[in-house]
């Protein structure tokens, strides 16, 4: 059989963190899971995910969905930071 | 939170585009509303390399990589390969650049949509050849810098005028035609479920602003996309079976805001940008014109 030019590796197993120059992090205090910064991610780098023990502005919150941050895909963009209309992600400065 | 756009992903994470690309939100935006059912065409462009190097994927669906004129040619030999297998749920699209949609493909691309095959064609628009090095293309706007537009001394900006293809698309009486841009991904997820509900040729533009090539911070990809659309830069619209609606938008913006973020347009003086807002008025007042028709 030929040997046919098919990619069959997810690009997912790959890690892109070392594109970064800075880091974006979320204040689960101010973040009412909009789910704006999930949305606008260029890299689908953001997950969504029920976990009722990050902190919310009050516990109606804890039952949706929180974005948390895929930080082997992120590559800092800085758009997720940009789009919040809470303020609740920081980019902070990678340290080398 | 109810998700205002498709949950599943069909691009993955780890693909090559620069960080705060605006074209890899499109190609997220589009695969949403086409879903698993499809086949993809990738000219030379920003997406021939983006889904990454080999043996590597970003995609979760079949992608065909072809010569730079033939995108359109390839989905009309993939939708009639399928239909011939009575494959005829799968969605077929080709994912183009502007230098492969304006330029190198239009002849390709015009024929097809005259031989009427059912497929998608989309435009992701960056105004330039991003992925050989910003040269410009009849896709760049008036103005611009580019690497073959240097600007310089003798101010050699890009004089002429971009070429709007949705517009020619219209002209050739194609069943649907929309423009779209990554500040509104309920919009275009909506504009791509229209045309696979449609049978028949179909085209979508997609301004993706690029972070390197228009010389803005990464952050900023989907406010230079909304501000485009606020300041009529790139007006939104639709014409479905020759109805044609444009979206006004409820806030406006002022084109200086639109240009002063980007670097490409840094050398530009007073009476030049004079000269972009009387061409944006015009145009716009064009499409008002021909919405009442």
């Amino acid at each position: 059989m030929a040997i046919l030019p098919i990619t069959s590796v997810s690009s997912a197993t790959k890690e892109m963190a070392s594109w970064r120059t800075s880091k974006p992090v979320i204040e689960y205090s101010k973040c009412t899971r909009c789910e704006i910064c999930w949305k606008f991610c260029p890299d689908v780098a953001i997950d969504l995910v029920i976990d009722p023990d990050l902190k919310s502005p009050s516990d109606r919150f804890k039952t949706l969905e929180a974005p948390v941050i895929d930080y082997n895909h992120c590559k800092g963009c800085g758009i997720c930071a940009a789009e919040c209309p809470f303020g609740a992600i920081e980019m902070v400065r990678e340290e080398v | 939170m109810p998700l205002s756009i498709p949950r599943e992903e069909y691009m993955l994470p780890g693909h090559t585009a620069c960080a705060g690309c605006g074209a890899a939100l499109s190609m997220r935006y589009v695969l949403k509303g086409m879903g698993p059912k499809s086949a993809l065409a990738i000219p030379a462009c920003c997406w021939s390399i983006i889904p990454g190097e080999f043996p590597y994927t970003a995609l979760k669906i079949p992608m065909l990589q072809t010569p730079f004129a033939a995108a359109a040619a390839a989905i009309s030999g993939l939708r009639e390969g399928l239909d011939a297998q009575g494959k005829e749920d799968y969605n077929v699209l080709a994912f183009a650049g502007d230098g492969g949609t304006a330029d190198i493909g239009l002849q390709g691309l015009s024929a097809a949509m005259e031989r009427g095959h059912n497929v998608l064609y989309v435009m992701y628009d960056n105004e330039a050849y991003m992925n050989t090095g910003i040269q410009r293309s009849g896709s760049t706007p008036f103005g611009a810098w580019t690497t073959t537009t240097p600007v310089g001394l003798k101010r050699n900006y890009k004089r002429e005028n971009k070429k709007f293809v949705a517009d020619l698309m219209i002209a050739q009486n194609v069943p649907y035609v929309a423009t779209a841009t990554i500040a509104y991904p309920e919009d275009l997820s909506r504009k791509v479920a229209v045309a696979k509900s449609i049978k028949g040729p179909k085209f979508i533009q997609i301004l993706s602003p690029c972070p390197p090539g228009w010389f803005f911070n990464s952050a900023d990809t989907v406010k230079i996309s909304r501000l485009a659309v606020e300041s009529k830069v790139f007006p939104l619209y639709e014409s479905k079976n020759g109805k044609f609606a444009l979206y006004k938008p409820a806030k406006t913006a002022s084109i200086s805001d639109y240009l002063s973020l980007q670097g490409r347009f840094g050398h530009l003086r007073e009476e030049e940008v004079r000269l972009i807002e009387e061409a944006v008025e015009k145009r716009w007042s064009s499409l008002l014109e021909k919405e009442q028709n």
